[in-house]
Formats: C-alpha cells, structure tokens, sequence
C-alpha cells in the first residue's frame, strides 16, 4: 500500500439538517424523507438503503407533512402550498396554493383519489387527484383551531382529526362534524391514527398515547409515555403493531396482542422502546420487519425488528445513516484545493504544506447562491473551473486566485433542460459542455462525469450510458446491473470505467473495447470478501492514483481501500482487514499474504478521500460527535446519580 | 480415631431465615420459612416462633403451602426428602423420599446432579404410610438455575417458566413444547442482561424478569417462537434480586440491594410506589395469598413484614452476619447469648436456645452512612468479664492518609434498665490497632483487670480505679469509678500478639512474636518465658480446673505446644497446622481446629491427656476463625466417652460462608424431636410467650378451683388418659383411616376402663332383665347421696367409695347369684 503523508481535514463543518417528515411506500419500498431545510431524499430500502434521489431544499419551504400516493409523492408546508415532485427529473412538479394559511398535515385515502390537508384556519381541504395534477374539491366544516393532524379511516368514510385539546372525527363524505373526543387539559394532537376496527390513536404533547373507540367517542386505554410530547405514531400494514416518537428521543411501541394464550381478545400492550436519537423523533415509519425513524438529531434510522427479521442477517443490522451517501467534497489533485459543498454555499480551501506538527488551511473563497440549494458541485483537477448545477441551472466559474475572483463563465442558458445530478470534472483548457437530459431516461442520477472531452457518463438508476460529449451521441451502454451505481470514474490512462453498486459490487468496463475487463470478469467469477460484501455504508468516491495505474482508491464512511489490480483477490478464507498483521511479518511472507485490497480504517466519519500529484493523501472527516456537539440542547431529563 | 457416628454437625440456632422465599399462609396469620435443617413457622402479627417444625437432616431448601390443603406445608431438603407439614399443630405428616438432591419447591421440584440442575416432577403416590419412596420422576426441563427464584409456575399452571444464564425457557405442559427465549450477553452501553429471577402473572400470560442490570423485562406472547415481544422497566440500579406479582395481579413488586420494595402498577409501569429505607437489599419478596401482607427476605437475615405496601408491621430478625465477624463469638455471662458484630456499630446478643435476636447494643454511637468505599467505625473486638458485669469494645476507623482512629469503651451492667451503659470511653488507648484484649477471670478478686496488647509494642493493664485515685487528674463530679490505665508493658520492643489470664487469674501470658511471656498480674513482674522458635505464636490459651498448669500455644509454624508452668518446660507439641485453639469455660476440654487441605478438622483434647477426645475430619470447607463453647441450660447425660465433652457446653463455629454451626448428640436430637412433637397448641390462639404465661395462669386458677367443685373431674375418668384416644386425637384427621374403621377401636378403647362392670353388665342383662328396674332405682338413690357430699365439700376420696359400694353391691349380688346357681345345683346333686 505504501506510505502517504496525509491530509486530515476536519474543518468541513457540514451539518445536514434535521429531519422533518418521512413517508415510507411499501409497494416500492421507497421511503421519502423531508428535512427542515426542504430538502427531500429518496431510500431505496430494497436496494441496500441506499439514499437514491435527493432534491436540494429551498429557502423558505418549510415542509410539514409527505404523503405518497402510488407512485407520486406531495408533500405540504408551513407556506401553505401542496408542492407534487418530479421524481424523475428531481425537482418540484407544480405547487399548489391551499389558501387555508399554513399547513400542519397532509393525507390521502387508501383508494388514492383524495388527499386532504389541515390547515391552520381549522379546515380541512380535499384535494381530487387527477392524472396530472391536482384539483380543489371542498372544504370540511371548519373548526375553531387549526387541524395538527390527520388519519382516513381505511373504508375512506371517516376522517379523525387531532386539534388542538380534542379530536374531531369526519364524515368523509358528507364533510359534517360527527364527535368529538374532548381533552382534558391544554394539549395538542400531534398525531392520529384510524385503524379499521374504528379505534383511534392518538398521541398528544401531554406525553400519552391514547386508545379512543372512534364509533362511540370513549376513551379505551391510556399509557403515559413520557414526559414531553408524544410527536408522531406509525402503525404497521397488518395494523399489529404501533410506535410512538417522543420528544426524549425514545421510540416506544405497542403491540396488538392477546393477554393469555388460548384467548381470543386482544389488547394494545406497550412493549419496546428504542432509544437510537438524542433529540425529538419527528419522523416515524413502520416498515414490515422495522422502525425508521428520524429527528432533531438528522440521523435517519433503521430499527430492525428483530421478531421479523432473521437474526444474524445483513437485515438484523441496525442502520444509522449521519452522512449523504453522496460526495460533497471535491478535490482539485493538481491545485491542491478542496471544494465543500453546504447547502446554500460553496467553500474553496487550499490544503496548506505540512512541516509535520500540523498544517495551515486557508480558505480561499465563499460562493453563495441565491435561494436555491445546491444539488452538485465539482472543480477542475486544476483548480480554475468550477462548476455547479441547483434544481434549475447548471453554472461555471473560472477562479482567479492570484486577486481572488471569480467570474461567470457558462450559465444555464447553454442548457436549458433542467439538469440536476452533475457533477462536473473539468479539464484544464476545455470548456465542457454539459450534457441533455433525455426524455427517455428516467432520470440522472448521482454523478455525470466529463472526461477529455471525449466522454460523458450519466448513471441512470441502474443503467450507466457513455455520450460522446462533444456531439452527445450514444457511446455505449454498461450492461444493466440490478442495484444503484454509488461512485463512478474513469481511469485517466487507461479508460476503464470503475462503477461501484450500492450491494457493493466492483465493476471494471473497458471503454474502449465496450466490455468489461478481465480483472472484472475474475472479480465476479471469484466474488467479493464477505466482509466486504457486509460493510453497511455505499462507496461514495472512486479515483486514482496518477502514480501506479494499478491501484484504485475508493473509500466509505468507516474506511479507505487501495485496490491493487495486480496482486491477487483474497479468497473467502483470508483475512480480509489484514493491514495490521503484514505489518508484523517480514518481507518475504508480507508478499506471499497481500492480497489486492489494502483497506485502512485509521478514519472515521470519511467524507473525500483523494489522492493529490505530489503523492499526498487528503482525507476530509466529519466526525459525528461534532456534529452532534452543534446541534441544540436536548430536552432535559433526569439522568440518574446526577 | 474414635468412631463418632453420632455426632453430626448441624445448623442449629442463628441460621438463616433469608436463605428462601418465606410463604405466608392463606390466613395470613403464619409466615413459613426455611432456617437450616428446620421449617419455622412465625406469627405475622406478633413477629413470635410459633413452631419450629423438625425433621430434615439436611439444610431446607424450600417450603411451599399445598395447593389442595391450605393447613399443610411441603418442605424440601438437601437431604433428599420432601416432607409433609401440618403447620398450625407441628406434625409432620408425611415423608417422601427422592433419589437426588432436591433444591427447589415450586410443586414439582428440581433435582441436581452435581453441578447440573434438571427440573423434574415428581408423581407423589397416594399411600397411607408415613414414609414414601417417589419414583415417578419425569424431568421436565434440564440445566435450568440453581436459584429457586429463576424458575416459576405460569397462569394456572399451564407452564413453566424458567431462566438461566442469558436464556428464559417457557415449556407449556398441554402442549408439551419449550420456546426459548435469549439475550445477548451485554449490550453496548454496558448492561449485563443475565437474568436474576422471574415471576409469571396469575392471570395474563405475562412474565416477568429481572435482570443484573437492574432492568425488569415483561414478556409477552411468548408462546411464539419469533413473535415474542417484551416491555423494559428501569428503576433499580443494580441487580433484581426477587421479583412477584400480588395475587389479583394488579401489581408487580421488586426489589433489590437498594433496599426498597418497588410497586409497579401492571399496564401502568410508569406509576411506581417506593417503600424505601427497609434497612437491607432485599433478597426474596412474599406476597401472601390475599394480597394484604408483603413480606421481604433481607440480606442481613431478616424478614420484614409489610402491610398493604405502605408500613412495615413487623420485623423477624436472625442472627446477623455481615461479611466478616471483628469481634470474636462470645458468650454474654449473664444472658448466656452469643455476641458477636451485627448491624454496622453494633454488637448484637443473640440467644442461641430460643433462636431469637436479644438485642442490639450501640457500640459506635454514630449515624451509619449506607455508602460503599466510605470508611466508618467498625467494632473490631469486644471482651467480657467473668460475671458479666464489664464489656470491653474495641472500635477503629482507618482512613486513607490519616491516622488510625482506635476508642477503648467500657460498659458496665445496669441492673437497673438490664443492658450495657457506657462507663468510659478511651480514646486512643494505643498507638497502633490492638491485637488482643482479655479480662481478667477471676471471679473472686475484687478489682476487675483488663488487658490489651497492642501493634506498637505495648501491652496494657486497664483497671478500675477507685474513686479516690481519680480525684487527682479530674475533678470528682462524678461519682462512679473508672477505668484508667493501670500498667504498661513491653518486652524487647516485640509486637505482641495475644493475651490470656489464666483461669484464677494469678498469670497473664502475652505472647510477643515467638516468645511467650508469663506476667503476675499482682506485681507486674515478669516471671517466666517460655518460646517455641521459629515462629510467631498464633493462639494462647490457659487450661482450665485439673489442667491449669498447663499454657498451651499455637504458632505459625503448624506447632501446637503444651508447656507446663509449674516446671517452665514444655510437657508436649504435636506438629498441626491450628487455625483456632479453644477452651471450654467449663470443663479441661480444648477445641483446636485445623486447616488442611481446604477443610478443617475439629479435635477436642485434655491438655493433660495424649489422646484426643473427639476428632472430626472435614467439619467444614475452609478455614474456621471464629468458635465458642456455649454452656447448655442442663446438663447432657452422655455416657458414650466421645460425646462426653459435649455434655456441658456446646461448640459452635462460624464456616467461610458465615454458617453457624454446631455438634448434636443423637440423643440430644432425639429429645429435641420428642419435644417438638409434645408440643400441641390451641387452634385459636398463637403460641407467644405471653399466652404461655396467661395459659398458665389460667389452668392455675382452673386448678385452684377444681377442688371445690372437682368431684366431676375426678368420678368422669376422661378419656385422654388412654393411650388409643390420645393417639387418635393427636394424628391429624387426614391421615387417619375411615372413620367406620376406626369406631369400634375407638369404641373398645372407651371400654377398656370399665371392662369389667359392662361385661357385668352385659350378663345381667341377658340373664335377668328383670333385675333393670331395681338396679336404676338403686342408681339413681345412689347419686343423690354424692350431691349431696360435694355440696358439703366432700372429700375426693369419699366420692370414690359409692363407687365401690357399687361394684362390691354388684358383686356381691353376682356372687349370691352365682353362689345361689351353683349351690341350687350342688343341692340338686
């Protein structure tokens, strides 16, 4: 592997912000999850849960509520707008204005030709989904406070409402005001759910879940959860099993279930809580075999049920995702600079000369953005290009550092068509063109890549296309492969194209010859490590060392690996994290146990991991205890022996 | 060796009450509990043993009411036998005898196997005889805990469930199917999840589990492979000790070393009742049958009983035995009470022939502070004198950087309010901890001396000093003597180790490392030295009556010597590794435990004479430190030679695991089973010392009037004079044949005392009924006469004699008849 002299920045001080809402569709098994700057992601759970689409926020849009309805996903906010998205093209289709002042909830019924939102003025407006748009139907009877959340009873005729100190129940139909269930005290409904046997549940900043009889309006059971807020519940499909978010960050759940054996009664039972977050869950989803849950905290994270689950499986693993799987590090290897990408703005930091007791950084240059977030950015191995495209343009500026400037150079106008996932490499002298989206192709998807201006890649969901970037015609097409291409690149000398999948497969396609390579063939003919096979974080970021064309450097969250194309594969049987023990060996055995993938797990929290010119390896970390250090104070609770 | 086949070594006074779960029976009037080899059975009112049920030889291992009968116990033992109880009378009704060794009552039991512990159930065969060989064993569940409290009956019987290590089993007996459920060994943030117990609730199939971490878990739908589920309660900081759900299951209790019993209400887990503060961690919870009393077992043998979770009602208190003994075991004079360190500060005067804690004296005086780490003043020795007038205490506090704190107090006999008051208190009497302190044991001599050697070198002499002597250094306010040092002494700069007076208290000998030095305590003059190179001597001790001449030593070098004073020489020395030496107060007899090999061997020896008296190999495992020779209340009348020594004082020694235990005798067992069984109580009232004392008083007065109006008693012969009738009686009617069966013996029996007469009778009726009329006449005649005399406070004796007159009058008239028969037909021949 060598030895590099390193780079460590820790000075990236991203912070992803928290997490709003989420909403999980079990046909697709896609959950979206809205954070409270307004940006939406997309986790494809049966692909590894891989964050698959992300859809920069906006200044300004505060989303409350998501809804998926089929295939199509609203979501509404506090501007009291119901925005539908294009998934395909990644950004918002059309919004539509509620005119009932902020909006707290938005639901649909079962049979998805309805959804309905509670606004702040106390109504509840039904909107009819039609093919392409939506469409304002009527309003509930209006009631005195505003409407925080919403539940459709399955058969689509009743509709419970949780206000402000009660909750009102519905006729969907006739929109007249059935029942209420009075509160006793100042609380508020943050969350209702109708299940099909007409119970409601409900959970209130009171701290307690409540079990209603929804036909007659009494008050079943009452478990005090907490403290603080109960803010959100999920009920699983087969309607067995609920869990409750607090704000102490505890997810508790109920379960469905008879009190003996042989009877048959059943009765709702608090039986787990899961304590994975620090702060408020805001954010619930019950899966078939887990809970999802997000918060204050801006870790999303998957609870596997371990009584749905097999044990011992990738799936038993609990999943805490901190960092986007995607890379918001550029590094620019000639020049020496790192591109950071926040969401409102771009930072450009040149890495300082070592004299081996620590380094001097300085940042270069700030770049903001009006309004709209970044979706991408890229810089120029030289350093003078950079480049970035939001949900509606894609800009180039060329960086003058000797006087700091920056000046515009292309803009959006040379493309039109909304591009949103590129990322673009600049070369030295050219000037790239950016490539069309195709009306065909679903959508672009994590990194699009410039290269000599021969070549353009555009990864689409599973499908990875080569354009001749000059006149974007159609180079070739990498064979379809089942998962999600995570990080993409191509060889500098030799052409190849690397493309690592969500599932963690390694794949080599030699483009000039249009197929893939015989190191690639021999990878699949043999198959990866199970250990490797097992890591739960995608690989974010695949380059290459100038020096040895042999070796390519791809690194996740937890680590870095040096894949050596020259040495041997490991077999099922060795060890694969073996760094520590060839370092003991002497050199003639150190040889005979190497193997081609030289991993290093000396960092954590990895965001970019780049190998400059002068042989110099720049890892920027985030660790997540600073992030959490910056987060706002939890509430207080009482910790024993304190 | 002699062969001692009738001396066994059991638990006897001062065992363990906490060492199982009490039962409270269904009247809640008795608590059950298993102390060593006997089942106690207390009034939950008045906190008094009421039976001491006998009969196990082994340590009880469990008591459970029967389920069918709730006036009978089950016990189980060690021993291999289940017995059969009835509780309020103290029989022992049944026995039932089972190949292994049974740990466990939870209606089946559970056998071990050596370290293996299988629960099985046992088919308890219906038979009449006392004694029962079960051999229906049919194991239900193998390797399962040996702590009873793991292992429990779910809803109504229907399964079972049981914990063991990181895994919880669930078998279902209809369907004959375990589910195990495990935990992970630890998880991330440092919880140990090994389970501690278990409770099921009486009518949900919910079952709840305590953990070392303090967390309680309640599981579910555990009649699912997959499907389990299970809620987390968090209260107790450390392990879960006991846990139990009320009967109507509307409360779960728990408790653990915090020492207090938490109450969560059942679906509502978050509204918890605490009763704090209840003095030790708890170790078992009891509910009884009506959910009105808790009772909880505590680690310093104590159960406390509790009424509707809210006060405690009453207390039973054990022996109290902390980790370690400071103090040696000593007999208090006066009470004959063994004394020993009880609560922390605190001496405590236990009585050994009535099993019951006397009281606790406050030796420290100061506030106790429940907090690990904290170093706060601890009782290391206490001595009595002779008469029991005096007691010497010895309290020291070491802290980290700081000096060693040492008090000397000494407490002198109110006769008045019958404890120890505090006389006077030194403080730092020596430099450095004290090694040893005796009295002096005269009994005669008017001043009493007090002795304590210490590690800096010194030994000194405390002496009451007379009231005049202390005028000098302070001012004569008060007016009772004390205590002030008399004498110092030092030899060579040695530290010296023990002190002893010999019996008449004319010789002190101190020894100093491996010198032992013989003082006058009259003069203060060294008279002898007597050593034993090479090394330091362990134990001294004066032998007593015919063998006072003798001092006799134990060193470290595994040497046991004999020295003879009168010649300063030394008589004899065997080499054994004495681990304690000890003379019996009452007789020449010393105890020398050895150590060998992980066991201690008892020997009971005269100095005077080469052959021990008694030996005992493997008394117990470990190393013994602490012993006493009791004195008995009454003498035993052994003759056989090897238990002699046990004739007039009892041995009781202290295991590694803080076990008192003691030497029986067979025939001191026997008589002890004899008395247990006499003991029959009335029904009504519990049988406290107080009804004792008014039942007493009662009969008195009973008897003080029966010879006024006792002319009824003395004419009706009762019937309990029979041996048939008290033994049918005295049986429990469940155990007794049919009654049909039982009729005409019980009839017979009602006969036996008048056989004569009725056959008489008999006779005169089928021979001349005629006669019945007159005969009444003469009856009924002959009464009025005897009311007549007990009006006039006749004497017994004459009531008597128409009762002869009668037999005679019968008699003769049988003898004319016969006469008139047999003359009628010598005439006629």
């Amino acid at each position: 592997m060598g030895e590099f002299k390193v780079h460590r920045v820790r000075f990236f001080d991203y912070m992803p912000s928290a997490i709003r809402a989420m909403a999980f569709n079990s046909h697709t098994e896609r959950l979206a999850l809205v954070r409270a700057d307004g940006a939406l992601e997309i986790f494809n759970f049966a692909d590894h849960y891989f964050q698959e689409k992300v859809i920069p926020g906006q200044d300004g849009r505060a989303v409350e509520a998501l809804c998926w309805v089929g295939q199509r996903l609203f979501s509404a906010g506090l501007n009291g707008e119901i925005t539908e998205y294009d998934l395909e093209n990644l950004r918002p289709r059309y919004t539509v204005e509620a005119y009932g002042g902020p909006i707290w909830t938005i639901g649909s019924n079962k049979q998805g030709t309805l959804l309905m939102v509670g606004c702040e003025d106390g109504t509840v407006k039904m909107f009819e989904i039609l093919k392409e748009r939506i469409q304002f139907q009527r309003n509930l009877e209006r009631q005195k406070g505003r409407i925080v959340s919403l539940s459709w009873h399955p058969s689509g005729t009743l509709i419970a409402a949780g206000m402000m100190d009660m909750i009102r129940i519905f006729n969907a139909e006739t929109g007249k005001e059935m029942q209420h269930d009075p509160e006793s005290r100042e609380v508020v409904v943050w969350s209702v759910a109708f299940l099909s046997d007409y119970t409601i549940i409900s959970g209130d900043s009171a701290g307690k879940v409540q079990i209603w009889d929804g036909l007659t309006g009494t008050l079943v059971r009452t478990h005090l959860v907490t403290k603080w807020d109960v803010l959100c519940l999920s009920v699983s499909q087969d309607e067995s099993s609920l869990i409750a978010g607090t704000s102490e960050g505890t997810v508790v759940q109920f379960q469905f279930i008879s009190s003996t054996v042989d009877q048959q009664e059943e009765e709702w039972v608090r039986t787990r809580t899961f304590k994975n977050h620090s702060h408020d869950v805001r954010a619930l989803a019950h899966t078939e075999t887990a809970v999802v849950s997000g918060g204050m905290d801006t870790q999303l994270v998957v609870r596997p049920l371990l009584d749905k689950v097999e044990k011992n499986t990738q799936e038993s693993a609990m999943r805490k995702i901190a960092l986007p799987h995607r890379s918001l590090v550029c590094c620019a290897k000639k020049a020496g600079l790192l591109l950071f990408q926040f969401p409102d703005h771009l930072e450009v930091w040149r890495v300082g000369e070592s004299d081996g007791h620590g380094e001097e950084n300085t940042h270069t240059h700030t770049h903001t953005h009006t309004h709209t977030h970044y979706a991408y950015s890229a810089l120029s191995p030289c350093g003078e290009w950079l480049a970035y495209s939001t949900v509606s343009s894609v800009r180039l500026y060329r960086l003058q550092y000797n006087n700091i400037s920056i000046t515009k150079v292309g803009c959006s106008t040379l493309t039109l068509l909304p591009l949103f996932s590129v990322s673009v490499i600049v070369h030295t002298a050219l000037f790239i063109n950016t490539i069309k989206c195709m009306s065909e192709l679903a959508l672009f998807f994590s990194s699009s890549y410039f290269q000599l201006d021969k070549l353009s890649i555009v990864a689409i969901e599973t499908t990875v296309t080569i354009y001749g970037s000059v006149c974007l015609q159609l180079h070739c097409t990498v064979p379809i492969y089942s998962s999600c291409p995570t990080a993409i690149a191509i060889h500098p000398t030799t052409s190849h194209l690397v493309v690592v999948h969500a599932d963690q497969q390694i794949f080599e396609y030699s483009l000039v010859q249009k197929e893939y390579t015989e190191w690639s063939r021999k990878l699949q003919k043999q198959g990866l490590h199970s250990l490797w096979l097992e890591r739960d974080t995608p690989v974010t970021h695949v380059t290459f060392s100038l020096k040895n064309p042999a070796h390519i450097i791809l690194h996740d969250m937890f680590m870095f690996c040096i894949i050596d194309q020259s040495l041997p594969l490991p077999e099922s049987k060795t060890l694969l994290y073996n760094q520590m023990t060839l370092r003991s060996l002497p050199e003639q055995e150190r040889i005979r146990h190497s193997h081609a993938f030289k991993i290093c797990k000396n960092f954590k929290h990895v965001m970019c991991v780049s190998l400059l010119e002068d042989h110099s390896l720049v890892v920027v970390e985030r660790p997540l205890l600073d992030m959490m250090s910056q987060l706002p104070a939890p509430v207080r609770q009482k910790k024993f022996a304190t | 060796m002699v062969e001692h086949g009738d001396i066994r070594v059991v638990h006897r006074g001062g065992s363990k009450i906490n060492f199982r779960k009490p039962v409270i029976t269904n009247d809640s009037r008795f608590l059950l509990c298993a102390s060593g080899e006997s089942v106690k059975v207390f009034s939950t009112s008045t906190e008094e043993c009421i039976h001491d049920l006998r009969g196990h030889t082994d340590l009880v291992t469990g008591v459970l009411i029967k389920p069918s009968n709730h006036l009978q116990a089950f016990s189980c033992s060690a021993d291999g036998t289940v017995r059969l109880w009835d509780f309020t009378d103290g029989i022992l009704i049944k026995v039932r005898l089972l190949p292994s060794i049974v740990v466990c009552p939870v209606l089946s039991v559970s056998v071990s196997s050596q370290s293996l512990f299988q629960l099985v159930a046992v088919h308890l065969p219906q038979s009449g005889d006392q004694l029962v060989e079960a051999r229906e064993l049919s194991a239900v569940l193998t390797g399962i805990s040996s702590n009873p409290a793991a292992t429990v009956f779910g809803r109504g019987g229907e399964y079972i469930a049981s914990a063991n290590g990181l895994q919880l089993e669930v078998y279902f007996f209809k369907k004959q199917k375990a589910y195990r459920f495990s935990l992970k060994e630890d998880n991330k943030k440092g919880g140990k999840n090994t389970f501690t117990c278990v409770a099921c609730h009486p009518n949900d199939d919910c079952i709840a589990t305590g953990h070392e971490d303090g967390k309680i878990r309640l599981w579910r739908n555990f009649n699912h492979k997959k499907e389990y589920t299970y809620s987390t309660l968090h209260w107790h900081h450390s392990a879960v000790s006991s846990l139990s759900f009320t009967p109507e299951g509307t409360n779960l209790l728990s408790g653990g070393i915090e020492s207090v019993l938490v109450q969560w209400r059942y679906n509502q887990e978050n509204q918890r009742d605490f009763l704090p503060r209840l003095g030790a961690a708890i170790t078992h919870i009891a509910v009884s049958p009506d959910g009105a009393l808790y009772c909880t077992s505590h680690s310093d043998n104590k159960i406390t009983i509790i009424q509707s979770c809210v006060k405690v009602s009453a207390v039973i208190q054990g022996l109290v035995k902390g980790e370690s003994v400071g103090t040696d075991l000593m007999i208090d004079p006066r009470s004959k009470s063994l004394v020993l360190n009880g609560k922390p500060g605190h001496l405590q005067f236990y009585s050994l022939q009535r099993d019951k804690l006397l009281y606790n004296l406050d030796i420290v005086q100061q506030e106790y502070i429940h907090e690990s780490g904290l170093q706060q003043f601890e009782v290391v020795k206490a001595a009595f004198d002779a008469s029991g007038n005096w007691l010497a205490t010895v309290e020291e506090r070491k802290q980290k950087g700081a000096e060693l704190e040492l008090n000397l107090k000494l407490w002198a006999f109110d006769e008045q309010t019958q404890s120890f008051v505090l006389n006077t208190t030194i403080s730092a009497p020596h430099e450095a901890q004290i090694t040893g302190m005796c009295f002096s044991h005269a009994t005669d001599s008017q001043t009493t001396m007090l002795v304590s050697t210490s590690k800096d070198g010194h030994f000194k002499a405390w002496q009451l000093a007379a009231q005049s002597q202390t005028d000098g250094k302070q001012p004569s306010v008060c007016p009772c003597p004390s205590w002030s040092c008399d004498f110092v002494g030092a030899y060579h700069g040695l530290v010296p180790e023990c002190c002893s007076f010999s019996a008449d208290g004319s010789l002190l000998a101190v020894s100093f490392q491996e010198v032992v030095t013989v003082w006058s305590p009259a003069s203060w003059e060294l008279l002898t030295t007597l050593s034993q190179p090479p090394k330091a001597i362990r134990n001294l001790c004066f032998g007593r009556l015919s063998c006072s001449k003798y001092l006799l030593g134990t060193t470290d070098s595994n040497l046991l010597c004999c020295w003879n004073l009168l010649t300063c020489s030394l008589e004899w020395s065997t080499s054994m590794d004495v681990s304690l030496l000890l003379a019996d107060p009452l007789s020449e007899n010393m105890a020398a435990f050895c150590c060998q090999a992980g066991c201690t061997d008892l020997f009971v020896f005269k100095p005077s004479e080469p052959r021990p008296l008694f030996s005992q190999k493997a008394v117990c495992s470990g190393m013994v430190t602490r012993a006493v020779f009791a004195p008995r209340e009454e003498m035993l009348e052994s003759c056989e030679e090897s238990s002699q020594w046990l004739n007039r004082s009892q041995l009781y020694f202290l295991t590694q695991y803080m076990d008192l235990m003691t030497f029986t005798t067979k025939t001191e067992e026997e008589r002890l089973m004899a008395s247990s069984k006499q003991l029959v109580i009335d029904d009504s009232v519990a049988m406290t010392p107080f009804y004792l004392l008014l039942g007493k008083h009662r009969q008195q007065q009973q008897g003080g009037d029966d010879p006024q109006s006792g002319v009824s008693a003395e004419r009706t012969p009762l019937p309990q004079g029979s041996v048939a009738i008290k033994e049918l009686l005295q049986t429990p009617a469940h155990v007794l044949p049919s009654t049909s069966f039982l009729c005409s013996m019980f009839v017979q029996s009602l006969l036996i005392s008048v056989t004569d007469s009725s056959k008489h009778a008999e006779e005169e009726m089928e021979s001349e009924k005629e006669e019945e009329d007159s005969e009444e006449e003469i009856e009924s005649s002959r009464t009025r006469p005897e009311q007549q005399a007990a009006v006039g406070g006749g004497e017994a004796a004459e009531s008597a004699a128409p009762a002869m007159t009668k037999a005679q009058v019968r008699e003769l008239r049988r003898v004319k008849k016969l006469d008139h028969s047999w003359l009628a037909g010598l005439l006629d021949s």
